[in-house]
């Protein structure tokens, strides 16, 4: 237990293995520490950038579907009124053209009308001037009193 | 051979005992085989056993470490690669915690000290008989197989720690502000002598606190195994006893060498942090 020179070889020692070990030993471990940290952190990176990535596109798939359920209702909307609006018109069509075919109708019984009562007219006519000319049938000559007749038939 | 044991103290002494080789006082040189022989060697000798086991386990770290150095790979590492990531992570953290400034040579430093240490402190657990009688059967005299229980291990590490804090003291702060931190606190210019005094014992007291904190508590260790080895020669129920107390110890022990490595790192990179910080 005697101090004696083997302190400075020890020291010696020491320093040759501090020598060894900062030039050799910790710089290629502490390198791939680090890059293994790097490439850990890259992924974990690139993980989460996907992620966000994922995300957005959901977002977006969401927006395109709403834009899509939106315009589907208003297309539905737009042919709803156009219905709505086809069946009014035809309503209203069908009510001039009904009114027109009872005009044309009236128009029509009128003239039937006029053209029995003309008729009958002529009839009322013929059958008093017959009725007249077979009262007075020998006296009365016929040629001479058709003025008078026709003018007694038109204010019939 | 006076390495031959009688006595219980006879077998403690021999325990404590290096194998010192350097000049006998014939003027030969050669492996003391005598405590006193040792002694009279004076300074100019060595103890073969410390440098042998302390330079052997150094290189066995190294040329592991350095193997795997050599082979590393940042995608998924091996068994033996997680390993030193994992010794190096950890030395790295220390440094990181208590290292503020920027140096390369913090945490290769810190990594070489923690790992010799526990290694040299990890022989205190091979039993504490083995190598020695193997030693003797081979004719070799003395083998202290624990390199931190001869003070000249930890002085000549700590003295070293102490010569780089020097060095980057005087690098970092420049002569001038060294020799103000050591001058001119903490009372002022007015008392410098007393400055220097308390900074000068504050100073010295660094290596001294590391070398002899690793030496005392190996050398205890190593004192209470070879006690406890001496129990198993007192009949058989003592070498029950001996062995139900040399397993508890061992494994409290394995605490203590861990603790001590890591203190001496962890004492050094905070030593080396107050080298690195100007203050005035």
């Amino acid at each position: 237990m005697n101090i004696n020179a083997t302190l400075i070889g020890q020291a010696i020692t020491f320093f040759i293995f501090i020598w060894f070990c900062m030039k050799y030993v910790w710089p290629p471990i502490m390198q791939a520490l680090n890059e293994r940290k790097q490439n850990i952190a890259d992924g974990l990176a690139a993980a989460e950038r996907g992620r966000h990535e994922h995300e957005l596109a959901e977002r977006r798939a969401i927006d395109i579907l709403h834009e899509a359920k939106e315009e589907a209702r208003s297309i539905i909307t737009q042919a709803h009124n156009r219905g709505t609006e086809l069946v009014e018109e035809s309503k209203g069509n069908a009510g001039v053209e009904g009114e027109r075919i009872i005009t044309a109708a009236r128009a029509e019984i009128e003239q039937e009308v006029n053209r029995a009562k003309e008729e009958l007219r002529k009839q009322v006519a013929l059958l008093a001037v017959e009725g007249a000319s077979r009262v007075i049938k020998r006296e009365i000559d016929a040629k001479t009193h058709d003025e008078l007749l026709a003018s007694v038939a038109a204010q019939i | 051979m006076s390495g031959e044991i009688h006595t219980s103290s006879d077998y403690i002494r021999h325990h404590l005992q290096n194998l010192t080789f350097g000049q006998h006082s014939d003027g030969s040189w050669g492996v003391a085989h005598t405590a006193a022989e040792a002694k009279e060697m004076g300074f100019w000798a060595l103890n073969l056993d410390t440098l042998g086991f302390s330079i052997i386990l150094g290189v066995i770290f190294f040329y592991f470490f350095h193997k795997v150095a050599k082979s590393v790979s940042s995608g998924v590492p091996n068994p033996a690669q997680n390993f030193v990531e994992w010794c190096c992570e950890f030395v790295d953290n220390s440094v990181r915690g208590s290292f503020t400034a920027q140096n390369d040579l913090v945490a290769p430093l810190a990594l070489t000290i923690f790992a010799w240490i526990f290694l040299m402190n990890f022989m205190d657990l091979i039993a504490v008989d083995f190598i020695p009688l193997l030693a003797t059967s081979l004719g070799i005299p003395f083998m202290k197989v624990v390199p931190t229980t001869d003070p000249n291990a930890t002085f000549g590490m700590a003295l070293s720690v102490f010569a780089i804090v020097l060095y980057y003291s005087f690098k970092i702060k420049g002569a001038k502000g060294f020799l103000g931190e050591l001058t001119l606190q903490p009372f002022g210019k007015w008392a410098m002598p007393i400055n220097l005094f308390l900074e000068g014992v504050t100073l010295i007291s660094k290596p001294i606190s590391l070398a002899l904190r690793l030496f005392g508590n190996m050398y205890a260790g190593e004192m209470i195994f070879i006690l406890i080895a001496i129990m198993y020669g007192a009949g058989w129920v003592m070498a029950g006893f001996a062995g139900l107390l040399q397993l508890g110890w061992a494994i409290f022990h394995i605490l203590i060498i861990t603790l001590q490595a890591f203190i001496f790192m962890t004492l050094t990179i905070v030593y080396l942090d107050m080298a690195h910080q100007e203050h005035h």
